[in-house]
């Protein structure tokens, strides 16, 4: 017997049981789980002193507001205002002000530098790093960076969550919290999709005839 | 590969970054110490997976935090290795590869474009990808499963209902097409993770 637990790409997508799409992610059970257990490492994690999960959840809100103004969005916002309220504004409204277009950027690279392309960067004021510590500024700065032009991150950038404060470990999770969500975000706006168009959807039998 | 470490503790490396795109061996530093190899625990070998993963850089740095490196190993092989049925390998690794192009990770590329060509056959058209990037022309199909992986890609994401006719049009059944949308979504976690903590070194036959 197991516990029924939320799913959280359910959540994000709407699916119930039975329906097309969630009877085609019953058939990938690993995925579903493990998915499941990643946001639980990052939400729920054995502990969380090295980024705490009041910073965890703003950035959260943040990094999925500037990918889309989707249910993914939506959902983390509403966690963040449940455990910090008057700072989930400031970051909301900052993740409105520095919503952009990407991926852009400019590459080490020197084979691909006519690929380069500028965009919008963000760079919190004085007052908002005032709100919110240089702490959580600089790590909604990394998350803005890794959201649109990831391809230049790099050391001055983990150089600038140091002097903030950051810890290594603490690093490492900011960076698996913010590529996660990049993930998550994109696999429940793809089913959405997937579902309000869906087709027939072949049986194991129907793929041997046609293999 | 050792680096020297900056008074605030990032290291700094004198390696060259790979020219371009490329299916050669990049390699691959860490911005921030790994875990040292001889303090792992079992917590920390739970979250490897792997045992052999122990000796990897990359690895080591993300064992930092071993409960989501272990779900994410997990997710990365079931949606790539678990072919049991649904997308083919070399077109998961398409969509790997082709969402890697997008965000800029030559790293991530390499490895997976050798994939995809190993698993195809079709080393001219993946290179064609590498080189062109995501508006190259290769075939209908692959066209339409590069499309889709470059829309979920961008930012905000792009991928709409024309994306899921044109892979049914090109013969992708939805559960061929729920895996091309996690493989392209998986490498949007992957390639900002390797983009965030190190960068991509020269493959040794670039060296001077």
């Amino acid at each position: 017997m197991t516990i029924p637990t939320i799913d959280v790409i359910d959540e994000l997508t709407g699916l119930a049981p039975g329906d097309p799409i969630d009877a085609l992610r019953r058939r990938r059970p690993v995925t579903r789980d493990q998915l499941q257990a990643s946001f639980d490492a990052l939400f729920a994690p054995v502990d969380d002193r090295d980024f705490p999960l009041v910073e965890r959840a703003l950035v959260a809100a943040f990094a999925t507001r500037l990918t889309a103004d989707d249910e993914t969005a939506e959902f983390y916002a509403f966690r963040a205002r449940a455990a910090d309220a008057a700072r989930t504004e400031t970051v909301l409204a900052e993740a409105s002000a520095a919503a952009t277009a990407g991926p852009f950027g400019a590459y080490a690279e020197a084979g691909l530098q006519p690929e380069n392309a500028d965009g919008r960067r963000y760079e919190p004021g004085i007052r908002t790093r005032d709100v919110l510590g240089e702490r959580l500024a600089s790590a909604l700065a990394h998350a803005h960076l890794l959201t649109y032009r990831p391809r230049e991150s790099d050391a001055a950038a983990l150089d600038r969550l140091l002097e903030a404060g950051w810890s290594v470990d603490g690093i490492v999770t900011l960076s698996q919290l913010v590529s996660f969500l990049a993930f998550e975000q994109r696999v429940a706006a793809g089913l959405r999709v997937l579902a309000t168009s869906a087709g027939p959807t072949p049986t194991h039998d129907d793929q041997e005839v046609s293999a | 590969m050792t680096g020297t470490t900056t008074d605030v503790g990032t290291y700094v490396y004198d390696a060259p970054h790979p020219h371009a795109f490329t299916r050669a061996e990049v390699g691959w530093v860490p911005w921030l110490e790994p875990f040292p190899e001889d303090e792992l625990t079992d917590r920390h070998h739970e979250g490897l997976v792997d045992r052999s993963r122990a000796s990897s850089d990359y690895f080591r740095l993300l064992v930092r935090d071993p409960e989501i490196l272990r779900a994410r190993t997990l997710v990365d092989k079931d949606i790539f290795y678990n072919v049991a049925e649904g997308l083919p390998r070399a077109e998961r690794e398409l969509a790997a590869a082709a969402a890697s192009r997008v965000n800029g990770c030559v790293f991530c590329a390499s490895v997976h474009a050798r994939f995809a060509a190993h698993y195809s056959k079709r080393a001219d058209l993946v290179d064609l990808l590498l080189d062109e990037g995501v508006s190259a022309e290769l075939g209908e199909r692959w066209n339409a499963i590069v499309a889709a992986a470059a829309a979920l890609t961008a930012t905000p994401i792009a991928f709409e209902a024309g994306h899921v006719e044109r892979l049914r049009d090109a013969g992708l059944d939805d559960l061929e097409i729920s895996d091309v949308i996690h493989g392209a979504a998986f490498f949007n976690w992957a390639n900002r993770l390797m983009l965030s903590i190190g960068r991509p070194i020269a493959p040794a036959e670039e060296a001077p």
